[in-house]
């Protein structure tokens, strides 16, 4: 008996993680069918970085409405979440640009169905700098020629600045990476669709950006208005052209058009959105929805544009 | 009884059936597994190759303007262009830093551990060094992005942290556990009766280390360093983070730059599939492929080496 017992020994080492394995998968399958009782639906939301803070609110907030529904958020830029909506991997893609044209037509090809883009807010795209910086505003078109390719100003002293304590006044251009709907509204708006110079530090988040802004005296960098750290960066105000007063980033500025470089934000579907989808959408856009805008530090949409004043 | 069931196990005509079934369905198992890996390795060139070919066989791209320009503009909407000498010279740049830094560190700590420390401590500091090669190179970039970024500028004055230092710094520390571990093995190889007639013939520690222990394990110290070279030039989601990301070729250790593994990660995700763009980037995978082949190749043909003899 014992030598047969011996001779089984290895047999039942090798099948006892096949065992639990297969009593664990057990466990977790039944668990599967139990919370999926409870969040019958999930809504896959993707894309800009700069509302992917914002979208996690809402996704959170919206488990309190209902209950039933699971909102799952992931970032990586509006170019990212435009491409998996193409593939068909999300049920909204979140922007911070409006689609273009190429993306509208490979959307269509792809699932059969036009894009449809809902606006949800507004956000100010805060010119950073150091706190040190005596800076307090800037020209649209000293910005273009800090950023774009065969742009003159490289030094502070060109702009007549100087920043204490610092030998090297080369201008250190924080940028985003070319993923970002904020690097393409940046290139479009201000850079009038030229190219930006080579070297600038490309971050792969809003976040970062004023995070290195803050660490380095000379730089200067664009971000969503949410991202401002006070006392540590400064927001410049902003004067469209020459003899026109510079305007600070700010709820009232973006809302009534005065602040020059201002976007809306996005929440994009293929094709017209049904069911949980759509629930969601109009929750987003209501009063309760649009508080979480501003809480996030966006510019909520104004009452004017609430109703269904789909673009 | 037990002698019948052992003389039954050595003889073959009177295995049990299960017994041979497991023993041929295991021989196979490890057969396929043998031969899975050509499959994935040809199979992944293959993908990378069909994913690069169509834009320079279509003359989208010409070789050569890729290989010489430094000019990156792939979503540009006035003029395209796909240059990545820059992000060349930004990969060698940070990994031969870090090559510098990590080489005499790594070769020290091996030779540290395996001829000069007390057993006891030996063992401690060999799970310490197994241990920080386990962390996350996510985690190695985070590091670089908050405290060496900051430690840099308050210590150098640079006007930005991120740069090819804070780059180095790290993939050298993410080097060194890989470099010590290996060289430590090559020189706990060379057999003790070197040591042994080394100290009998009035040799010290330290000239039986420099004399005859390194020219004797010099192959293996050399795999190991090579290694670390491979993981220096293959390692992304910490050099996206450390080293600015800037398109540039760089002049000083405190410049940013972007290497062409950080570009990939950073890019591919939003480059349409099929776009020129995902094209090019695949073909900067092609790049990669082909450096590190040549690292690995010499690599294995310098094991190789050490084996025959």
């Amino acid at each position: 008996m014992k030598p047969l017992r011996a001779r089984l020994r290895p047999l039942a080492r090798a099948l006892a993680p096949l065992l639990c394995t297969a009593v664990w998968s057990g466990c977790s399958g039944s668990n599967r069918s139990a919370s999926s009782r409870q969040a019958e639906k999930i809504i896959q939301i993707k894309g800009s970085d700069t509302m992917v803070n914002l979208a996690q609110a809402w996704a959170e907030a919206y488990r309190r409405v209902r209950p039933e529904v699971s909102v799952e958020v992931s970032g990586g830029g509006s170019g990212v979440g435009i491409a998996a909506l193409m593939r068909g991997t999300v049920d909204i893609a979140t922007s911070s640009r409006d689609l273009k044209p190429s993306e509208r037509e490979a959307i269509r090809s792809a699932t059969g169905r036009d894009a449809k883009e809902f606006i949800v807010g507004h956000d100010a795209l805060a010119v950073y700098v150091h706190i040190s910086n005596p800076l307090e505003e800037i020209r649209m078109d000293q910005l273009a020629e800090i950023f774009a390719e065969g742009g003159a100003i490289t030094r502070w002293s060109q702009l007549g600045v100087t920043i204490p304590g610092v030998s090297n006044d080369e201008i250190v251009r924080v940028s985003r990476q070319s993923s970002s709907g904020t690097y393409e509204f940046f290139r479009e708006h201000v850079l009038n669709k030229r190219d930006f110079k080579l070297g600038s530090r490309d971050m792969n988040g809003s976040k970062e950006v004023v995070e290195l802004v803050a660490s380095t005296p000379t730089a200067i960098g664009y971000s969503g208005m949410g991202y401002h750290i006070p006392g540590r960066v400064k927001m410049l105000r902003i004067s469209p052209r020459e003899g026109v007063p510079a305007v600070a980033p700010t709820v009232e500025a973006a809302q009534n058009g005065s602040y020059p470089i201002a976007r809306s934000l996005l929440l994009i579907t293929p094709g017209e959105p049904e069911g949980e989808v759509r629930a969601f959408i109009e929750w987003v856009r209501s009063p309760e929805g649009q508080r979480i805008v501003q809480e996030c530090g966006y510019v909520p949409l104004l009452p004017s544009e609430r109703p269904t004043a789909a673009p | 009884m037990p002698d019948a069931v052992e003389h039954g196990m050595l003889s073959k005509a009177r295995r049990p059936w299960w017994e041979r079934l497991g023993e041929s369905l295991l021989t196979i198992l490890i057969y396929l597994c043998g031969v899975s890996a050509i499959v994935f390795v040809a199979a992944i060139f293959f993908f990378i190759f069909r994913e690069a070919a169509p834009v320079v066989l279509h003359g989208r791209v010409s070789l050569v303007q890729f290989l010489t320009s430094p000019e990156w503009y792939p979503t540009s909407e006035v003029n395209r262009r796909y240059g990545v000498l820059a992000m060349i010279v930004g990969s060698f740049s940070v990994t031969g830093l870090a090559m510098g830094l990590a080489v005499p560190l790594g070769l020290g700590g091996a030779i540290y551990l395996s001829e000069f420390a007390p057993p006891r401590r030996r063992e401690a500091l060999k799970i310490l060094i197994e241990l920080l090669a386990a962390i996350p190179s996510v985690v190695w970039g985070f590091i670089g992005l908050s405290v060496m970024s900051r430690l840099i500028v308050r210590w150098t004055g640079a006007p930005v942290g991120v740069n090819v230092l804070n780059g180095g710094i790290i993939l050298a520390l993410m080097s060194v556990p890989i470099i010590v571990s290996i060289a430590e093995d090559a020189l706990r190889a060379v057999p003790d009766s070197y040591r042994e007639a080394a100290l009998a013939m009035g040799a010290t520690r330290w000239q039986t280390t420099w004399r005859v222990l390194i020219p004797a394990a010099r192959n293996g110290l050399l795999a190991a360093v090579l290694l670390g070279v491979g993981r220096g030039v293959g390692e992304t989601m910490a050099v996206l983070m450390a080293t600015g990301h800037a398109v540039h070729i760089p002049h000083s250790m405190f410049d940013s730059v972007r290497t062409l593994t950080a570009n990939i990660a950073a890019e591919l995700g939003e480059a349409p599939a099929g776009s020129d763009h995902y094209r090019v980037l695949f073909l900067i995978g092609v790049l990669l492929f082909a450096i590190t082949f040549v690292i690995n190749l010499t690599a294995d043909l310098i094991v190789r080496g050490v084996r025959r003899r």
